[in-house]
């Protein structure tokens, strides 16, 4: 867990409307480090993450990955919005995975992998294919790259999104309640390959409700409520022994 | 024998006497009757000439004028579908301009009658005798023929209506799509091309289907400015031997026709396209989806392609 910062969000704030949802969040994420984060619905956890890859744009604060600003340059101490490119370009190094799978439901598994190696980084479509192909064996679905989500399982589509995740070779993942969808029998086979994909050491930023994952795999669990942390620590700490009556009551209730 | 057999034992079905439907057959005997009567009067009239209508349906002035109408139609789609699809995409564009810009368009186009519009582009000599710029223009008269006043006419009012429908086709594919695009480091344009429009297919092709019917017959309209389509050919032969009815009815023929091909067409189309969204087994890429997917990948093994 040692080394640089991947994600350091300094008093980030944001709003939709007159709802402030984020009220100065303030949270470092180091390079290979398993990060989940807990809460109650509305707590604004959901928004957080996809202001990491500028899904969402902040009111206020400051939101930087790998030492670089999320979609803003500084310039001579000035904040500039970035062109549309430059915010997509950014984002190719950090995967998504949804908690409605959102795959291209007009292409194959296969050529959902592809997708983005081949329009985004202009891989040839051949070494694209070799490594979909990999990536797909990799989540458990080798045999499956002709099949389109529709004739997938829940946890097949979710693993083939997390498939298609890697493909663009990411330095951060971020997961947005990657199993509040799934029945729950097909809840373990996607944790499974988010447990493979932690011991590799892939820097994981996890909004989950699974708090036996948040246990066993987290480095760090962060507790939010209300569009603040209330708590934050490794998960023995955080989940095992809370210090506060708001993470107390809501662990009584998930547990 | 306390298990139980594994084949079923089926019930005789229930045998009932079937209520009564006297009042379906007596209406169907008065339809008869009332059919009957009128083709009767429409068969033996003298006024109809039908002598006539047999001697012109195949006339090649009439199947002449049937391809230029084919023509104008599937040309005048094609074009119109393309404007469509720009005007839709500028429509939802976060660039206010081109939002302004295509709203005046629609304002315009879909505010005044084809009918004006078409008199309108016929008559453009009237206000611009010379097309271009200083030295490098040309007699209007000479671009614009009837048949390119009629396509440029019916093009740009198609537009203002294609415009609509892809609007309503890519607000019906789910938001999730163009996130989980972004996400991946796709840009706008390509979100567009590659994820939206060919899943916005679905919902675009069946009022589509009905805008090339209704073009179809629209095209009637191009008498006024003498297009030489199937109305207009029908009459003129019509007003030279005073024989107007029978005339329209050759038209009506081949409009029917023409119709009953498009529909036929139609109703194919959209079954290909369903297929897949309701029994969970979609069908490849179609022709339209390859067609705004560009660069489509190489169906993989076992795809269903």
């Amino acid at each position: 867990m040692t080394g640089t910062t991947m994600v350091k969000a300094e008093n980030v704030h944001k709003s939709f409307g007159q709802v402030d949802v984020l009220k100065g969040i303030d949270l470092e994420v180091a390079n290979g480090e398993v990060f989940c984060l807990l809460g109650p619905s509305g707590s604004g956890k959901s928004t957080f993450l996809r202001c990491i890859n500028h899904l969402e744009r902040i009111d206020a604060g400051r939101l930087s990955v790998d030492g670089k600003l999320i979609g803003y340059k500084e310039i001579a101490g000035k904040l500039h919005e970035m062109h549309e490119r430059e915010v997509a370009a950014q984002r190719r190094d950090i995967g998504m995975v949804f908690q409605r799978f959102n795959l291209f439901p007009h292409m194959t598994a296969l050529e959902n992998v592809m997708e983005a190696p081949v329009q985004v980084r202009g891989e040839s479509k051949a070494a694209a294919r070799e490594r979909g192909l990999a990536l797909l064996d990799r989540v458990g679905l080798g045999d499956r790259a002709g099949n389109y989500p529709a004739q997938l399982s829940g946890g097949q589509q979710q693993r083939v999104a997390i498939a298609r995740a890697l493909a663009m070779q990411p330095k951060l993942m971020l997961f947005d309640e990657p199993t509040s969808a799934l029945d729950p029998e097909l809840v373990g086979e996607v944790l499974d390959v988010m447990k493979d994909l932690a011991r590799e050491g892939m820097t994981m930023i996890v909004v989950t409700h699974e708090i036996g994952f948040a246990r066993e795999v987290a480095d760090t669990v962060v507790f939010m409520d209300g569009g603040v942390v209330v708590e934050s620590g490794k998960p023995a700490e955080v989940i095992g022994n809370p210090q506060h009556a708001r993470t107390k009551a809501f662990l009584s209730k998930v547990l | 024998m306390t298990t139980q057999s594994p084949e079923r034992v089926r019930p005789a079905p229930i045998k009932a006497v079937p209520v009564r439907r006297t009042g379906q057959w007596i209406s169907a005997a008065l339809v008869v009757a009332v059919l009957a009567a009128l083709g009767w009067s429409i068969a033996t009239n003298e006024n109809l000439q039908w002598s006539v209508v047999g001697q012109y349906l195949f006339d090649s002035s009439i199947l002449k004028g049937a391809v230029t109408t084919v023509e104008l139609t599937v040309l005048s789609m094609l074009l119109g579908i393309l404007l469509g699809i720009v005007l839709a995409v500028m429509r939802l564009s976060a660039n206010p301009v081109l939002r302004t810009v295509s709203a005046g368009y629609l304002w315009f186009f879909r505010g005044t009658p084809v009918l004006v519009q078409i008199v309108l582009w016929f008559n453009l000599a009237l206000v611009f005798p010379r097309l271009g710029f200083g030295s490098l223009s040309v007699d209007t008269n000479s671009v614009i023929s009837a048949f390119g006043a009629a396509l440029l006419a019916l093009t740009l009012n198609e537009g203002a209506y294609m415009a609509e429908i892809v609007r309503g086709g890519i607000l019906s594919v789910d938001q999730g799509q163009t996130e989980a695009a972004h996400a991946l480091g796709l840009t706008g344009a390509r979100t567009m091309r590659r994820i939206v429009l060919p899943q916005a297919m679905r919902v675009i092709v069946p009022p589509t289907g009905n805008e090339v019917v209704t073009m179809l017959k629209t095209t009637s309209l191009l008498a006024v400015i003498g297009a030489e389509e199937l109305f207009t050919n029908a009459q003129k032969i019509g007003a030279r031997d005073f024989t107007v009815f029978p005339l329209l009815l050759v038209a009506c023929f081949w409009y029917l026709v023409l119709t009953s091909v498009l529909t036929l067409v139609q109703s194919k189309l959209e079954r290909r396209f369903a297929r897949g969204t309701s029994h969970g087994a979609p069908a490849g890429p179609g022709a339209l989806q390859r067609m705004f997917a560009g660069r489509m990948l190489r169906s993989p093994e076992g795809g269903a392609a």
